[in-house]
């Protein structure tokens, strides 16, 4: 039997939501598919009605000939799957997660030998099978997971969102097990919400909205866009309002920044003539680039939004100084015996905006935390304009906005009473308290949601309104942690014009990412490994680090990877690197 | 049967590794236990009275010593009444007691005439009914034991005997009660929140992708727990008979098979309340209104059934708690009666079988 799925004209309903409209495509084996959509786009319904999981309101879906509505029970036998959060007992060992799986599997004693040693070594997981898998790192976890999913010697392995919240040295280790798995004839599907990502398979079924926009490799997509992605690099002057002034422009469909440049993408046939007068005003270079699959994705979408943030045109510019706003010296952090920050030193600037990065675990949200006064260092200085954290933590939370990963909105309050909640929070007067709300629903375009539960809103406006609460009192320093973890690359877009416009403003701001394409964003990125600081610079100098013949323009995921690589063979000394 | 074994296992590990299942099954019964044995008690001895002698006489100090020596009462003595309804009114006191100043001169006289006075705090019925009593008690047992007293002797003379729990101990019905809470807890809600914790840290998914059935799945949550029920039956009884000095007239294996039939519904209702909601908080609220309340307030365990309201009566049939409290007591005071256990055990399957029907129809194996 061939080793494939068919799906055809599939069509999922929740109640009035529909999930899936309409969905065909054809997966074969032997090659790596990616199912690539923004949030809410159906990828997961789509992998749990592969898995067999649910059922198909309309439609058909084959997995190697079997149906999954009535021949599930086979489906199930014969097909690996990851859920999203990997679908581990935290409670039971390495080991004893196999032995389940495999037992479940009805694996015989005889090759259960070979197969658990083939898989210990497979996923390198050989040393941990004692470790309970709550222990774990994420990226052990992972492997973890797709070692039970591979329990059923699968022809067909889906994963769904193997790499959310996982650090890129992890996510790259998963990418060579899955590719060899590929490459021994299985058919992997691999949902994610990561374009880079999606870069790399060899096919993409493109979601959106429950239906599919795009389905066949990424480089056909990507070359549609062919002479239309451009560089403007050696700005003289600020990068961020080069990108503000180009988006501006007709012709262009989207902008971002990316490192000391402004990458944009040109709607078909556009003219140049506006870019270039552009790139003279700020007498800086343009090249044509490599079309990414980003800039595809955005353009299948309509182009990206525009330029200009309402909020930070409402803002009154702070008084422009070169003055530290965060500043940490020696900064530690202590838990029982295990150091989660060791003496990390770094200063921000006024209009700088700093990115913290670092694989899982490193440390990076810890030093987060102690900056906005979240937990208290065990020894060294925490300061944010000039207020020590320790003494006047309240005067100096008065003085920062706060977002954090899941938005920390309150679920049973309407839009309007979170905004009121946080205006009141941070001590605005009344008839001050009423204005501000009634600017962020004004210039945040709130007004259509207000009655409505942040639970009921869509994800772009529950990151608008998050921003909305953290800015209510006007801070002058920003702290944003992980902000657009699962949003799509156009709601991330407009976060960043927002931000950009805010740091126009004066505003200083820290950010963490797991997002190499945010740490772009950044002025300089301090880079986190085993507790340490371990490289601070600007996105470019460290891509600059890691240039080498064989990589004469790493990506910023390339730095990244390979700068954390280098210390960890240093650290272990070259005894444990194996 | 292997699947099953593995799932089995992979519960049973998961049960020892637990600390919440531990505390549960293993810590909280000897607390619960010693705190119905010890601290709370329908019984009431040393109630606090005040006691007004307003005669001094030799009639009337006997009297108030016997007052005194009553292990009931706790004796505050006073010249008037205005001292003692100051404490009446602050609620130091339950009653007062006063012997007038005539006492001793109308109870020579001989034609019985002889009164007191008995004031009680009636904000609680219940308490003021038992402290009049406890005060009418002492009083006639005085009145009795004097010598020389001309008494009326009545027509008929009442002997109660208080058979099953002749001491009227209240320790006798509510310790067999507090087995049943235990119970409840273990089989309602510990299998509601280890199932739904496999749905929110998404392992469920995961199980529900492999071969196994969902049969198997459910098997595998119930048999580990079914056992830890048991072995807590065990541990609460062993407690209840040897360190508490209950003694059990009924056989050891009826009362197991009782639990046995017991664990039935309460851990149908666990499944139940796992299959209608996936997230741990709201089951554990689940299995606390509609498993672990009903059991402490409408299983005859704290209050008589026969006393509720009509409505709330009937109500009670369908919880299972109602016929294991009932067994229990039986199988502890009275020893076996198995024409009532036979009814009680069949009421408890029926009801268990109704929750199993409800789960086996709103379950199939996927995540519609």
């Amino acid at each position: 039997m061939a080793v494939e799925i068919v799906i055809t004209d599939l069509v999922k309903r929740f109640g009035q939501t529909t999930a899936l409209d309409g969905v065909s495509a054809h997966i074969v084996g032997g090659r790596l598919t990616g199912v690539v959509g923004p949030d809410g786009a159906g990828k997961t319904t789509l992998m749990r009605t592969l898995a067999g999981l649910m059922l198909p309101t309309e439609g058909a879906v084959s997995v190697c000939g079997l149906d999954v509505v009535s021949q599930a029970a086979q489906i199930h036998e014969n097909t690996g799957y990851m859920p999203q959060r990997f679908g581990l007992y935290e409670d039971l060992t390495v080991l004893e997660n196999m032995r389940l799986y495999a037992e479940l599997r009805n694996l015989d004693a005889g090759p259960e030998g070979d197969l658990f040693s083939h898989l210990l070594a497979f996923t390198g997981l050989a040393p941990f099978t004692k470790r309970l898998a709550g222990a774990l790192s994420g990226g052990m976890k992972q492997k973890l997971g797709l070692a039970c999913a591979l329990m059923a010697r699968p022809q067909v392995l889906l994963l769904d969102e193997p790499s959310v919240g996982v650090d890129p040295v992890s996510r790259q280790d998963l990418w060579k097990m899955v590719q060899e798995l590929v490459d021994e004839g299985m058919a992997v599907v691999w949902s994610t919400a990561y374009l880079d990502e999606a870069e790399r398979c060899q096919d993409v079924l493109l979601l959106d909205q429950g239906k599919v926009i795009y389905a066949g490799p990424p480089g056909e997509l990507t070359a549609r866009l062919t002479n239309r992605s451009f560089l403007i690099s050696d700005i003289q002057g600020n990068r961020r309002d080069a990108l503000t002034e180009g988006l501006q422009l007709a012709g262009v469909r989207d902008g971002v920044i990316q490192g000391a440049s402004v990458r944009l993408v040109m709607a078909e046939g556009a003219g140049m003539v506006e870019v270039e007068a552009l790139v003279r005003r700020y007498n800086a270079r343009l090249l044509p680039t490599t079309p990414r699959f980003e800039d595809a994705f955005i353009d299948l979408l309509g182009g990206g939004p525009g330029g200009v943030s309402a909020i930070a045109a409402r803002m009154p510019a702070l008084p422009v100084s070169n003055k530290v706003m965060v500043r940490c010296q020696q900064l530690t952090k202590r838990f029982g015996e295990f150091t989660a920050t060791d003496k990390i030193s770094f200063d921000v600037r006024q209009g700088e905006i700093l990115g913290l990065l670092g694989p899982n675990g490193a440390g990076k949200s810890t030093t987060f935390k102690m900056l906005c006064g979240l937990l208290k260092p065990t020894a060294g200085l925490a300061e944010v304009v000039g207020l020590d954290l320790r003494t006047s933590s309240v005067q100096a939370k008065l003085q920062l906005g706060y977002m954090a990963q899941k938005f920390s909105l309150y679920g049973p309050l309407s839009v309007q009473e979170n905004l009121n909640f946080f205006a009141g929070v941070y001590g605005l007067k009344r008839a001050q308290r009423k204005e501000r709300v009634a600017e962020m629903i004004e210039v945040f375009e709130l007004a259509p949601v207000l009655d409505v539960t942040p639970d009921d809103i869509s994800l772009g406006f529950k990151q608008r309104l998050a921003l909305a609460c953290a800015l209510m009192h006007r801070p002058k320093v920003l702290f944003l942690d992980e902000p657009t973890s699962g949003v799509d690359p156009i709601t991330r877009r407009e976060f960043w014009t927002h931000i950009t416009g805010l740091v126009g403003k004066g505003v200083t701001v820290m950010v963490t990412t797991h997002f190499m394409e945010e740490a772009e964003y950044c002025d300089r990125v301090a880079l986190v490994n085993r507790s340490q600081l371990i490289a601070l610079d600007t996105p470019d100098q460290l891509k600059a680090m890691v240039a080498s013949e064989a990589l004469p323009e790493p990506t910023m995921e390339q730095a990244f990877i390979n700068l954390i690589e280098r210390q960890n063979a240093l650290t272990d000394g070259g005894v444990q690197a194996a | 049967m292997r699947r099953l074994r593995a799932l089995v296992w992979k519960e049973s590990l998961q049960v020892m590794r637990d600390p919440a299942a531990w505390l549960i099954a293993f810590v909280l019964p000897p607390i619960l236990l010693f705190l119905y044995a010890f601290a709370v008690s329908l019984d009431v001895d040393h109630v606090p009275v005040g006691l007004v002698l307003e005669s001094d006489s030799a009639q009337a100090r006997d009297l108030a010593a016997a007052f005194s020596a009553s292990p009931y009462l706790q004796v505050t003595p006073a010249r008037n009444r205005r001292e003692v309804e100051s404490l009446l009114v602050s609620g130091d006191l339950k009653a007062f007691a006063v012997i007038p100043a005539d006492f001793e001169a109308r109870l020579l006289e001989g034609q019985g005439q002889a009164a007191i006075q008995i004031v009680a705090d009636a904000s609680n019925p219940n308490t003021s009914n038992y402290t009049a009593a406890y005060l009418q008690g002492a009083f006639s047992g005085w009145l009795a034991s004097r010598e020389g007293i001309p008494v009326v002797a009545p027509r008929v003379e009442l002997q109660p005997r208080f058979w099953f729990n002749p001491e009227l101990q209240s320790r006798g019905m509510l310790l067999p009660g507090a087995i049943a809470i235990v119970m409840t807890i273990i089989g309602t809600l510990l299998t509601a929140m280890v199932v739904s914790r496999e749905w929110e840290r998404g392992s469920m998914e995961a199980l529900l992708a492999t071969p196994a059935t969902l049969g198997e799945i459910i098997l595998s949550k119930l048999l580990p727990y079914f056992v830890l029920g048991m072995l807590a039956t065990v541990g609460c009884t062993f407690m209840v008979v040897y360190l508490l000095g209950l003694e059990m007239k009924g056989s050891f294996a009826a009362l197991m098979l009782l639990s046995a039939v017991f664990l039935v519904p309460a851990l149908g209702q666990g499944l139940l309340i796992s299959t209608v909601s996936k997230s741990q908080l709201l089951s554990a609220q689940l299995a606390v209104m509609t498993g672990f309340l009903p059991a402490f307030l409408l299983s005859g365990f704290l209050f008589e059934i026969q006393n509720m309201p009509w409505l709330i009566q009937q109500f009670t049939r369908i919880i299972p708690a109602r016929y294991y409290v009932s067994s229990l007591q039986t199988v502890f005071l009275a020893g076996d009666v198995w024409p009532l256990f036979l009814r009680d055990m069949a009421a408890m399957l029926a009801v268990g079988a109704v929750f199993f029907g409800i789960t086996r129809r709103k379950s199939r194996k996927g995540l519609d």
